[in-house]
């Protein structure tokens, strides 16, 4: 089994204008940047962007964004990128704002086969405007169908030509769901290795779910919020019992 | 005097208790984190995916990989976890966080949350915060009791789009300690110094007053 491609360009080649893609990563952390830069390169149009966030002007997300390359993006948060906000107000882009759990669970759905699931996330809100609501033990739940999407691209920390993956810390995030839920996943990851070198038990996503993978490069990991404590700040940890 | 946001988060962070796994939003409510009381212990959840939330880094230990639900570099405790983002709302969806602290534009007397949104002014999305008070059993309001134009927040019912109905349990703003209830806000505690009556003058919903109303306190 041999899963592995060249580079970003090779993963991404077969995406094609009006696509529907997943898209890993919280803010700037866990993104799949070498896929994100293929995509700019390939100039593909009128995409359909799953994904929690919108990147920030000049990064992630916001690079297609800045190309006029994407249709329509559901997010639950897209504070960060002024580009974003503006298309967004001016009618350029569409945008489908859902609560965060709901994208994620969603997702989930798809990955684990099922149609659809309840939530209680946005019952009496404007987010439960022209669903279908069932009560469950005298609470509101908000019907939500599981996401469609194409491709699912996303990033891990180490990788196995089997296409078995292994996050790293909150660069987690999306990436397991998506992964799970893509019609065809790309997986980009920081180390690729022979299968065999990753502990089995410590699998995150199992390769069955993964369709192409390839050793990425250059990755920036920009920050966004660089947030330090002075050293003589004093700060109340949790003390261990 | 009313209170500083450190104030209302060292008061929020008196109704911790001891193995509480606590959800603090961005704002105001991050600054919960620095008071927790001496002596007991408390879980912070990152919705992003990490129980066991610590202090920011030192300068130079920044890692990228790391960073809360505000994108803020962090570190975490011993005994911290890293999960998937199904996972942090499915443990807050199923009851396992035992507080939620969030920040407010406007509230309601019965418990109606506004926090997302200003129509055609601020669409950034909820991120989270739908999730959180759709489903925490116990959640806490830190808010000013007055936007920057005086006009109180505190309202017989929300203007602006809500994120949550029926959810808030109790506030705490730079002026008094309140709670939700049916019939209006109860007020529980003033910030030192401030008068009943400066809170009724600044909350547009009903307040209900009964007996003497004390001071808060503060360690």
């Amino acid at each position: 089994m041999n899963k592995v491609v060249s580079n970003a360009d090779e993963a991404v080649k077969d995406i094609m204008d009006g696509a529907v893609l997943m898209l890993g990563g919280f803010g700037l952390c866990g993104i799949p940047e070498n896929c994100i830069s293929a995509l700019v390169r390939k100039g593909v149009k009128e995409l359909t962007c799953i994904s929690n966030n919108a990147g920030v002007d000049d990064f992630g997300i916001g690079l297609m964004l800045q190309k006029k390359q994407v249709k329509k993006m559901i997010s639950s948060y897209v504070g960060e990128n002024a580009e974003f906000e503006r298309q967004l107000l001016s009618g350029e882009l569409q945008v489908e704002l859902i609560p965060q759990g709901t994208l994620a669970t969603r997702c989930l759905a798809a990955g684990y086969g099922m149609p659809a699931i309840y939530t209680p996330a946005g019952a009496g809100t404007e987010v439960a405007e022209g669903k279908e609501i069932r009560n469950f033990n005298g609470k509101e739940y908000l019907l939500e169908y599981a996401f469609e999407a194409e491709f699912a691209i996303v990033k891990a920390w180490k990788g196995d030509a089997d296409g078995n993956l292994i996050y790293k810390e909150t660069a987690r995030n999306f990436n397991p769901l998506m992964a799970m839920a893509g019609k065809i996943t790309i997986a980009e990851v920081e180390e690729l290795v022979r299968p065999g070198e990753l502990d089995p038990g410590c699998i995150h996503t199992p390769g069955i779910y993964i369709h192409r993978i390839f050793q990425g490069v250059n990755y920036e990991k920009r920050i966004e919020q660089r947030t330090v404590r002075k050293s003589n700040e004093s700060y109340k940890t949790k003390e261990s019992k | 005097m009313s209170l500083t946001k450190e104030q209302i988060a060292q008061r929020i962070a008196a109704e911790l208790k001891d193995g509480y796994y606590v959800n603090l939003g961005i704002g105001i409510p991050t600054l919960v984190a620095n008071y927790i009381p001496a002596g007991i212990t408390v879980v912070l959840q990152s919705e992003n995916g990490l129980l066991g939330m610590g202090p920011f880094p030192f300068e130079g230990d920044e890692d990228p990989d790391l960073i809360n639900a505000g994108k803020q570099t962090i570190t975490t405790i011993p005994g911290s976890a890293f999960f998937d983002s199904a996972m942090s709302f499915g443990m807050i969806r199923a009851g396992k966080v035992d507080l939620t602290v969030l920040g407010a534009m406007e509230v309601s007397e019965n418990g109606d949350i506004a926090n997302w949104k200003i129509p055609g002014k601020m669409v950034k999305g909820m991120g989270g915060a739908m999730d959180l008070v759709a489903s925490a059993k116990n959640i806490i309001v830190a808010m000013m009791h007055t936007n920057p134009k005086g006009e109180s927040k505190l309202l017989p019912q929300c203007t602006l789009p809500l994120t949550g109905v029926r959810c808030v349990k109790k506030i705490v703003s730079d002026l008094a300690v309140l709670d939700s209830t049916e019939n209006g806000f109860r007020l529980l505690e003033r910030a030192p110094g401030i008068s009943v009556e400066e809170i009724r003058s600044r909350t547009a919903g009903k307040l209900i007053v009964e007996g003497e109303i004390p001071e808060m306190k503060f360690e």
